[in-house]
């Protein structure tokens, strides 16, 4: 296998619950991969296997063509970011980098030069000689990282490394994470529930659910290409329909949703009629707008009537929910000009939404429970009517 | 204003602490110490002279050699609980919830028997007749004339065991507060476990194995029950003297001077314990102010 890091049908259990079920995956040398998924999903037992602190109850890890099941983890060149960062109390940031490297051997001038060189990669040189306990969250994030990369492991595991840290500090350890990565060239493989954390920094992202992986891909396939309704309600937001594919027209198929009217769809998953097939339409690919859409030439459009019920305003864009027939859909208006005068849709107005056939995407997989992952406003919230004066007695 | 107000609640809480302690420990060991200084009436009073005879004889070498053999046995003793108590004390720590709770109270189970009694039973285990002789015999690791009893070897098993749950409780205390992770964290760096257990987690409850050692070594300086019992002529301890010294002799300078010496050997290290947490503490306050310093300059990110 060309593989850098292999997982070969790995399976764990923990009693009666399968944390871990028969995951078959191969990582490349260098890459920044993320296992994404819901808590529970068996991201984190995936990774503690990988560090050497479960043993899987069946199947084979590899790493660089070694079998590294049964090592432990102190005889394993795969290094841990521990979501509380762990770092030693008892020890100053300094010592604490240069701790593999003792426990390692290394001479005193290599274990100071490389200690050192880490401090400047991290930039903390001027916090060499504090504690853990008077450094802040975000410091202590960097010592973690230094730490985890002085003696250059073969690949470093991050377990949710930015859970603990507030939305700014986030931000600013994602870029860092990223350059840190380019500098080092060495494998991490990163586990998060955070979309966004898994989208902006993976070259791949593994989406699990209980115990398997859902897909396999780069950020953008998984987004834009769900394989099933799980990936597509779990990353980012999106709407479901069932329906009947009653006709092919071309590259497009004509689908009958119930108690809704027909959709048309880009059909690449050479679908042949009477089939029954779910579509995930992404919210901000769906227009809502009071006039009907322009005609577009040479294809056509699905645009319906629709009832707005609920408006969320976010800033760079508000969040419609609108109703038609029976059918509740999300769609997202992006803000551009901003003009004081103009008349925005507001509950109970009646508009168009419309989307092209290429924004839908056809899914090879769908449960039930998929939908239940799409948040919506509670069924039968009705838009707030304007005060009406009481009489004062 | 409310500064001096504060200062004095301070005071009126400390009050009746310090009132006990003054009338029923700082004074009654002051007057033990001047005891010391005063001559033994014939009919086991206390003379009405003051001498340094008492202390004068107690430069006889024979006291020197218990003084050192009751510390060295302290010493080792202590030793032997804390090594003893700190794998247990681990073990209990990573136990499961319920399990700790039972396992804490089967710590705690010998009190239920007396003291008194359970040090009674190891003189019939030790006994020349006894289990621990025969089976020691009947593994060829014992000579038939060998004594098990009556020597500071028995002193130092049965304090181990009696003082051991003193040890094991506090450690216990502070491993359960311990943030296992860091073990994880050492090992994953490559650190062997014995490793991990010896850089981190050792100091990590540093202060549990510092309570550990004072409540072990304070109480076998003073002990007399289990020398007088399974110690011999030759293995006497301070605790055996003064016990002497206070019945048989009614010799109540002597037993002070002696008393006054035992004092001294605890406190000496208490005093030593206490100066070292004092010095933690304020480096501790010294790094946390540094770093709120550092802080409010709005140097840290």
């Amino acid at each position: 296998m060309s593989d850098f890091l292999v997982f070969d049908s790995v399976t764990k259990r923990f009693g009666a619950l399968t944390a871990v079920d028969a995951v078959t995956l191969g990582i490349r040398k260098g890459e920044f991969f993320s296992l994404l998924g819901p808590s529970g999903c068996g991201k984190t037992t995936l990774l503690r296997m990988l560090g050497g602190f479960e043993t899987p109850d069946s199947g084979r890890i590899y790493l660089d063509g070694r079998d590294i099941t049964d090592l432990p983890p102190n005889l394993r060149r795969v290094h841990t970011i521990f979501q509380n960062y762990a770092l030693f109390p008892n020890m100053t940031v300094w010592d604490n980098i240069a701790f593999s490297l003792r426990v390692a051997r290394y001479s005193k001038s290599e274990i100071r030069k490389n200690v050192d060189g880490m401090l400047e990669l991290i930039k903390m040189a001027d916090h060499a000689y504090k504690y853990p306990s008077q450094i802040s969250g975000g410091q202590k994030q960097r010592v973690a990282i230094a730490r985890a990369l002085v003696d250059r492991p073969q690949v470093l595991l991050l377990d949710e490394p930015l859970a603990a840290l507030d939305l700014k500090l986030r931000q600013h350890m994602l870029l860092e994470l990223d350059i840190i990565h380019d500098q080092v060239g060495i494998t991490f493989v990163y586990v998060t529930h955070d979309q966004g954390e898994a989208m902006s920094l993976s070259d791949r992202i593994a989406v699990m659910n209980q115990g398997h992986i859902e897909q396999l891909d780069p950020p953008a396939k998984i987004y834009e290409a769900p394989r099933s309704g799980f990936v597509a309600a779990f990353i980012g937001d999106t709407n479901f329909f069932e329906g009947t594919v009653t006709g092919i027209e071309g590259d497009y198929c004509k689908l009958a949703v119930k108690d809704f009217a027909d959709i048309l769809c880009f059909n690449d998953k050479s679908i042949s009629a009477g089939s029954q097939v779910h579509l995930s339409v992404r919210p901000e690919k769906i227009r809502v707008t009071t006039t009907p859409p322009p005609p577009e030439k040479g294809s056509r459009i699905n645009v319906f009537r629709c009832k707005v019920t609920d408006i969320v305003y976010q800033g760079t864009y508000t969040k419609f929910w609108v109703l038609s027939g029976a059918h509740r859909i999300a769609a997202i208006k992006p803000h551009s000009r901003f003009l004081l005068g103009q008349a925005a849709i507001t509950w109970g107005d009646e508009v168009y939404c419309w989307w092209h056939p290429d924004d839908g995407y056809m899914l090879e997989q769908f449960t039930a429970e998929d939908a239940n992952l799409v948040q919506m406003p509670p069924v039968g919230y009705s838009a707030p009517k304007p005060p009406t004066a009481t009489p004062v007695a | 204003m409310p500064m001096r107000n504060r200062r004095w609640t301070e005071w009126a809480l400390s009050a009746p602490s310090v009132f006990w302690l003054t009338i029923f420990f700082v004074i009654p060991t002051l007057l033990v110490v001047a005891i010391s200084f005063h001559s033994a009436s014939p009919d086991g009073g206390i003379g009405k002279e003051w001498t340094l005879q008492t202390w004068r004889h107690l430069s006889n070498p024979n006291y020197p050699a218990i003084v050192w053999r009751t510390l060295w046995i302290s010493a080792a003793t202590t030793a032997g609980c804390v090594v003893l108590a700190l794998p247990c004390a681990f073990a209990i720590a990573r136990m499961q919830k319920k399990w700790r709770a039972v396992m804490a109270g089967l710590i705690m189970l010998p009190f239920w028997t007396s003291f008194v009694v359970r040090v009674f039973a190891w003189r019939l285990l030790l006994h020349p007749e006894g289990f621990l002789k025969h089976l020691l015999l009947s593994l060829n690791l014992a000579e038939p004339d060998s004594q098990l009893l009556y020597n500071s070897g028995a002193i130092l098993l049965v304090s181990i065991y009696s003082f051991l749950p003193f040890a094991i409780m506090p450690i216990y205390a502070a491993a359960e507060k311990f943030d296992f992770s860091l073990l994880e964290a050492a090992r994953d760096l490559g650190a062997k476990s014995f490793l991990a257990f010896r850089k981190i987690f050792i100091p990590g409850i540093r202060r549990g194995v510092i309570s550990a050692t004072l409540m072990v070594f304070i109480p076998s300086v003073g002990s007399y029950v289990i020398p007088d019992l399974v110690g011999g002529k030759n293995s006497e301890l301070i605790g055996n003297k003064i016990y002497q010294r206070t019945f048989p002799d009614r010799n109540l300078p002597h037993a002070s001077a002696l008393s006054a010496i035992m004092a001294i050997g605890v406190l000496l290290p208490l005093g030593a314990v206490a100066l070292f947490l004092k010095r933690q503490d304020r480096n501790e306050a010294l790094r946390i102010a540094e770093s709120n310093g550092v802080k409010q300059r709005g140097g840290a990110v």
